[in-house]
């Protein structure tokens, strides 16, 4: 496959409405990401921030619209793209090991008949240890702890060395020492290029961790660089009438001390 | 080759296939699926008697098959179409189809050389009446046991081959699609493989018997170990433990075979379930002391 041009987008939707029983969750989204980006999709509860994302890796039959990336349909570059779903989206007392898991990610390089080799292995591994699981190689997965659970989908996620990542809510319900591994990890990747898109459940940490956002509820509100588009205006617009949240809004914008625009 | 163990080889032939697809069964959540087809299929089993007029065991095969695979297809539409909860969807679609086949077995009584005690128990011992010669030089084997033996080698193929392709759509769906394997596809091998199973193992053990060996197994040893390659292999073992012991059983009581291995299959659960490593009572008692 030939080379990724830096200049093209690494997402662009087009037009993208997806509705459930004839009710829109995502209403006429235009969208288009940066390389080398790590972007959160922020917004309140049911806003589609992870139909947005399934809708993407065509796991959702979109209503009207398209979805490019890098400038091709997602079946050309399928394995330059990665999906991370939810943790809670599957049963953990499936009796497999963490090893067994983070070895799917390899399954996308593999023919339709292929057996995982030793070097399938040994990248599997790797990717083990770039989430600090090396040591949890051969647990079952019945007996991780949450934070645990999302690394070693994040490995199995790393093992298919895409160019662009989807990860939908790869922090709920981790500790702090697995978010604080997680969000370097990332940070990272994005250096070396990578796209990270990650759908994220509230608004802690937005500006530290994410350079790039997008605001989302049924209707895109904003997107753009963070420092431009985190603002009252736009949170206001997100996340609407929901008053106790935007309290807390007021106190993150004084505790992260960001440039308070006068509206 | 003596009855016995014409009886013995085919019915562990049979749990063998079973004891194989009853894992991914089990994992998946779709234990009543196996059930359901195992029932639906009977309106397939006697339009073929009827439109061919023989126990041909290919045409039966080939037209129960089918209805086994529109039987997933319905219980599907149902579900996702008409919104209906998953088992009421195929509480629904099963019980009807069957009950075609059963008022189909009664109106033509005549045509139709099946008994309906048969059809919900099957009759082991019957099967090496039913003989076939398949190369000159050998002799008479019963038809029964070669149908399962091609099932058997069938499955073990998929198995072998797309190993990985049933397990991580088993695992987690919305990930092998991302990455481009077609989950829908491989939901109907499966199916394929169960209504194949159940239509060829029908006069052997019966609609009913053929869910205990289904899914008593595969449960069984997933109570036992953590490691999927594991629980196969448990399960095949349990499932030919429990088919020689079931025929023993059955020999002693004077009974039906297919009765006696899922009882004996009951039993080996119930050991499981107590003695369990992982999940067993006696393991969750004893924590609760220590605690």
């Amino acid at each position: 496959m030939a080379n990724i041009k830096l200049n093209i987008p690494a997402l662009e939707i087009h037009d993208l409405t997806v509705a459930f029983d004839r009710k829109p969750v995502l209403w006429n989204i235009d969208l288009t990401l940066p390389q080398g980006k790590l972007v959160g999709i922020i917004g309140p509860n049911g806003a589609g921030k992870s139909t947005l994302i399934k809708s993407v890796m065509g796991l959702l039959p979109l209503s009207s619209g398209y979805v490019k990336l890098f400038d091709q349909d997602l079946a050309t570059v399928r394995n330059k793209v990665s999906y991370v779903p939810q943790r809670n989206s599957v049963d953990w007392d499936f009796p497999v090991s963490v090893l067994d898991v983070v070895l799917m990610g390899r399954y996308a390089g593999l023919g339709l008949f292929k057996k995982i080799r030793p070097a399938d292995k040994e990248m599997a591994m790797d990717c083990l240890r770039k989430v600090g699981m090396e040591n949890f190689a051969n647990r079952q997965i019945s007996q991780l702890s949450g934070g645990q659970q999302q690394r070693t989908f994040l490995a199995r996620s790393l093992a298919q060395q895409a160019d662009v990542y989807f990860m939908d809510e790869p922090f709920a319900g981790v500790d702090a020492a697995t978010e604080k591994t997680i969000i370097q990890l990332l940070q990272s990747m994005t250096q070396q290029g990578k796209t990270i898109i990650v759908v994220h459940h509230d608004l802690h940490a937005v500006t530290s961790y994410f350079d790039w956002l997008v605001m989302l509820n049924t209707r895109l509100v904003a997107h753009g660089a963070t420092s431009e588009i985190f603002t009252r205006e736009n949170l206001q617009h997100t996340y609407g009438g929901k008053l106790t949240l935007l309290s807390d809004v007021g106190e993150l914008f004084k505790r992260e001390e960001l440039p308070n625009r006068e509206m | 080759m003596a009855t016995d163990i014409w009886i013995i080889l085919t019915a562990s032939l049979v749990s063998t296939c079973c004891a194989i697809l009853g894992c991914y069964l089990i994992l998946r959540r779709m234990a009543m699926i196996g059930d359901a087809i195992s029932h639906a299929v009977l309106p397939g089993i006697v339009l073929a008697f009827l439109f061919t007029g023989s126990r041909d065991s290919v045409t039966m095969l080939i037209g129960a098959g089918a209805v086994g695979i529109f039987t997933t297809f319905l219980i599907e539409f149902f579900n996702k179409q008409a919104k209906l909860q998953a088992d009421a969807a195929i509480g629904v679609t099963f019980t009807w189809l069957f009950a075609i086949g059963v008022v189909l077995i009664s109106v033509f009584a005549e045509q139709v050389d099946l008994d309906q005690d048969c059809v919900l128990y099957g009759e082991l011992a019957y099967v090496p009446l039913d003989t076939i010669q398949i190369f000159s030089f050998t002799n008479e084997i019963p038809k029964a046991s070669v149908v399962m033996f091609v099932i058997l080698l069938s499955i073990l193929l998929v198995v072998r081959l797309f190993g990985k392709q049933l397990l991580i759509t088993s695992f987690d769906p919305a990930y092998a699609s991302s990455i481009g394997i077609a989950t829908t596809l491989w939901h109907y091998v499966l199916m394929s493989m169960v209504s194949a199973t159940t239509v060829a193992s029908f006069e052997a053990v019966g609609a009913i018997l053929v869910v205990a060996l289904l899914i008593v197994p595969a449960a069984t040893a997933y109570l036992l170990t953590d490691d999927f390659r594991v629980m196969m292999k448990l399960s095949i073992a349990l499932g030919i433990f429990a088919s020689v012991l079931g025929y023993y059983l059955a020999y002693w009581l004077d009974g039906s075979i297919a009765a006696a291995i899922a009882i004996v299959c009951g039993i080996f659960f119930s050991i499981a379930l107590v003695f369990s490593p992982a999940h067993g009572l006696v393991k969750k008692h004893k924590k609760i002391i220590m605690h």
